[in-house]
């Protein structure tokens, strides 16, 4: 069976030095918690937990990519503060923003001993264009495609890639489609039956002809 | 070269666990030729445009004669940006749009994603729906096996004849999805909590005589290409994978069950009751294309002892869970991954949820994608035509590669 | 011998050639559109609206709520309420669509626009033969096509077409068993003529 994720992390900190790791709770019924890596270290720890004999993750099944914008998350906190001449202890919401951030989350099983999964995440620190993050592709050979789709979809650079380029999108393309922020370009399709928003963005585009494609009249046939 | 297949002939090694070994034969032919001229390398792309390439698909192949020396795979060209959609998208509204992602298997990738929402929401399901996703599942791959084998056939010059033996019986159990569900191919019959329309005792009886048919299908099946020679010459020895390369690439399914590595998430995992069952589960001895085909007509067997076995427990009783809303379903926040054993390796659902009625993120874990990482090692040092049977042999859907 | 095996494929296929003049289950391609083999009940192709009476304007189950054009995954239905109310079958006055579209080209018949409206008022169709010769032409089906009446929808898929009128008629054998407003209501699915 495996161990639980304290003692994995415990594990990792008394094996490499330096590692800064944090336990990511999930709140759902999955119980999937998944374990923060901080960047320095990625690699030194992934290498441990796919050679370690009791841990032996060698699959990695799963690494996407997550995009956070900047959240207000509110929290109670206990506060001391002086009521009537006594010190006492109230619960104050605090109203506190966590900037954004893009995320790669990592799934990894073991098949020698047939257990998993394990969640590891690396995050960048900003959304801005030159975020990078350690490549694991050294370790896993299945994380090349899957990087090379991260780096498409988001725009997060891995270092030490062998080859990274986009991989779904055309090598051209200039954004990065799957951000939370992305506007589609204007490059407008003929559309034949539009209705409300994309009856605006047909308007704009050329003037109406009733006669050919009805476009204006939709609204007033029964 | 004497070749055996079918189960009882094989030598069955260890057949007190779960797994058989496929008989040694002595390799012969040789691999990695050289040429003896000098000259550039040839820059061909087996372009998206190509009656065999299983989909929109792309090589950019560099080839020194006839022999590969380079070959990246271009993809992209079925990109519907399924993620996002799912951002937009409802839970509910999600799952016809995964029957659309591997469009062969519709009802497993239903499974896989209707399996990844339960876990989210801590979802249980009755016994009758479990059945008869565990039915249709082994359906769904027998009909994906025996379609692999026509197509990777007709790839390598059989011209349709063994494709239309094994359309055959797919059309049998695509008319019984018909009947069940109301289309053949994207059936959207699983929902959260279990299925959407109950199998009738007449369906269940269409469904057991069919299966009871397919041994015979089998048996001529591979009467008609096992032991061709043709078939022999060019699989053999052709794409050898070996069984490291493949546990790090991360490859799943009958690809890497032919290297040797005793795999398979139902064994695994255990989900949606398979433990109940006794089925064994064949592994492969060299890794090679041969054994890759092999595997197919092995699970086959296989999952027709999993479906007599479910045909004789199904109980009675209902089908979807009924604390579970159709409208407005809003999972509790948190994050999930599932995944199921597809016909063609591990398909996983990673859903983020934040407590709306659409997931923060949704992400598939496409089996095709991740097999077709280790492409280029396979083809290198073999010929043009070798290239179409690997592809062949990876099983491949460009619906799942692109999503 | 060389050769063996390719010869053993050979006899198969000889096998099944010569026995597809003698046994039946060998020859299996239907000759459409001569020959149309028969569609099982639960096949639906593509979604229409159900009349109750022989009046199409009256007896029209929807009213309007717009459920279905939200949860529709690809947002191919397009709906505008009326003005006015209409009775419907159980004489409750309700709003019916002056405008109900639905997109060919986009709609998947995914079956969800049934799944969750309230009233029984979509249901799916059967029919697949629909095209045309202009390109742009029949892209919407509007109201007026989409409507077909009960009968139509017993004819095509009778056990579910069944069940649903008695879920239909519990429903208002319910409301008359209820508590009811100072006016009884005469008859059991009747509209009442408080209107």
């Amino acid at each position: 069976m495996m161990e639980s994720l304290e003692q994995i992390k415990s594990q990792i900190e008394s094996a490499i030095l330096g590692a800064k790791i944090d336990i990511v709770p999930n709140a759902g019924p999955s119980q999937q918690s998944s374990l923060l890596i901080d960047n320095g270290h990625a690699r030194k720890v992934a290498k441990f937990l796919r050679d370690h004999p009791a841990l032996r993750f060698d699959f990695c099944t799963n690494a996407t990519g997550v995009d956070w914008l900047e959240r207000v998350v509110t929290k109670k906190v206990k506060v001391k503060k002086i009521v009537e001449g006594t010190e006492k202890e109230e619960e104050e919401t605090q109203q506190e923003k966590i900037p954004g951030y893009l995320e790669a989350v990592y799934h990894l099983y073991s098949i020698e001993h047939k257990h998993g999964p394990i969640i590891i995440r690396l995050r960048t620190d900003d959304r801005g264009e030159g975020t990078r993050l350690p490549s694991l592709t050294p370790i896993w050979r299945s994380a090349e495609f899957q990087e090379r789709e991260i780096f498409d979809l988001y725009g997060i650079r891995f270092e030490g890639h062998p080859d990274l380029r986009r991989i779904l999108m055309w090598d051209e393309f200039k954004d990065y489609p799957m951000r939370k922020d992305y506007r589609e370009p204007d490059d407008y399709e003929y559309e034949p039956t539009p209705h409300d928003d994309v009856l605006e963005k047909a308007k704009q585009h050329y003037a109406p002809r009733p006669q050919l494609d009805g476009a204006e009249n939709i609204t007033a046939q029964p | 070269m004497t070749v055996s297949s079918q189960a009882e002939r094989s030598t069955v090694e260890g057949s007190r666990d779960e797994t058989f070994k496929l008989t040694p034969r002595d390799p012969s032919t040789a691999l990695g030729m050289t040429s003896k001229l000098e000259g550039e390398l040839m820059e061909v792309s087996m372009g998206p445009q190509h009656p065999s390439t299983h989909g929109v698909f792309r090589m950019n192949v560099s080839l020194d004669g006839e022999i590969v020396r380079k070959l990246k795979p271009v993809f992209g060209y079925l990109h519907r940006n399924h993620e996002k959609i799912g951002e937009n998208t409802s839970y509910l509204g999600s799952m016809p749009y995964t029957d659309r992602l591997d469009y062969f298997c519709s009802m497993t990738n239903n499974w896989a994603y209707a399996l990844s929402v339960e876990k989210l929401a801590g979802i249980e399901v009755p016994e009758r729906a479990e059945y008869l996703r565990v039915i249709l599942a082994e359906l769904t791959r027998l009909q994906n096996h025996a379609s692999l084998l026509g197509f990777l056939l007709s790839d390598m010059g059989a011209w349709g004849t063994p494709l239309m033996y094994a359309f055959r019986e797919r059309e049998k159990i695509l008319d019984l999805f018909e009947s069940l569900s109301g289309s053949r191919m994207m059936c959207d019959y699983m929902r959260f909590g279990g299925c959407r329309v109950d199998a009738s005792a007449g369906w269940l009886a269409g469904a057991k005589k069919i299966v009871d048919a397919f041994p015979k299908f089998l048996d001529e099946f591979e009467k008609l290409i096992v032991e061709n020679e043709i078939l022999i010459a060019r699989t053999q020895e052709v794409g050898k994978l070996s069984a490291d390369l493949a546990i790090s690439a991360g490859i799943t399914g009958p690809m890497l069950r032919a290297c040797g590595v005793n795999y398979d998430i139902r064994k695994v995992d255990g989900y949606g009751f398979y433990p109940r069952f006794k089925f064994r589960i064949p592994l492969g001895e060299h890794g090679d294309t041969y054994d890759r085909l092999m595997m197919r007509a092995l699970e086959m067997r296989e999952s027709i002892a999993i479906l007599k076995q479910a045909f004789a427990q199904i109980p009675a009783g209902p089908i979807v869970n009924p604390k579970i809303k159709i409208r407005a379903f809003k999972p509790p926040v948190g994050e999930a991954y599932g995944r199921i054993e597809a016909p063609k390796g591990e398909l996983g659902f990673y859903l983020i949820s934040d407590g709306s009625s659409n997931p923060y993120r949704y992400r598939v874990r496409p089996p095709s994608f991740i097999n077709l990482t280790i492409l280029e090692d396979l083809c290198l040092g073999h010929t043009v035509a070798d290239v179409m049977v690997i592809l062949g042999s990876v099983d491949i859907v460009m619906g799942e590669v692109d999503r | 011998m060389i050769g063996e095996g390719i010869l053993k494929g050979m006899a198969v296929t000889a096998r099944n050639f010569v026995g597809s003049y003698f046994e039946k289950d060998r020859l299996i391609t239907v000759q459409y559109p001569e020959e149309r083999s028969p569609l099982p009940e639960n096949y639906r192709n593509f979604p229409f609206l159900i009349y109750d009476t022989d009046d199409v304007e009256a007896g029209l189950r929807c009213v309007a709520c717009k459920i279905c054009e939200k949860e529709c995954p690809p947002q191919c239905i397009y709906i505008v309420k009326s003005e006015d109310k209409k009775p419907d079958y159980m004489g409750k006055p309700q709003f019916y669509p002056a405008v109900f579209d639905i997109d060919i080209s986009v709609c998947m018949s995914c079956q969800i626009c049934v799944e969750v409206c309230p009233f029984e008022a979509i249901k799916m169709d059967k029919v697949f033969e629909l095209s045309t010769r202009e390109r742009f032409d029949a892209l919407l089906q509007r109201k007026g096509e989409l409507s077909k009446s009960n009968t139509y929808y017993h004819s095509i898929h009778p056990i579910e077409a069944a069940e649903v009128d008695a879920k239909l008629a519990e429903a208002a054998a319910k409301k008359k068993l209820a508590p009811a407003p100072p006016k009884a209501p005469p008859a059991a699915a009747a509209p009442s003529p408080g209107n």
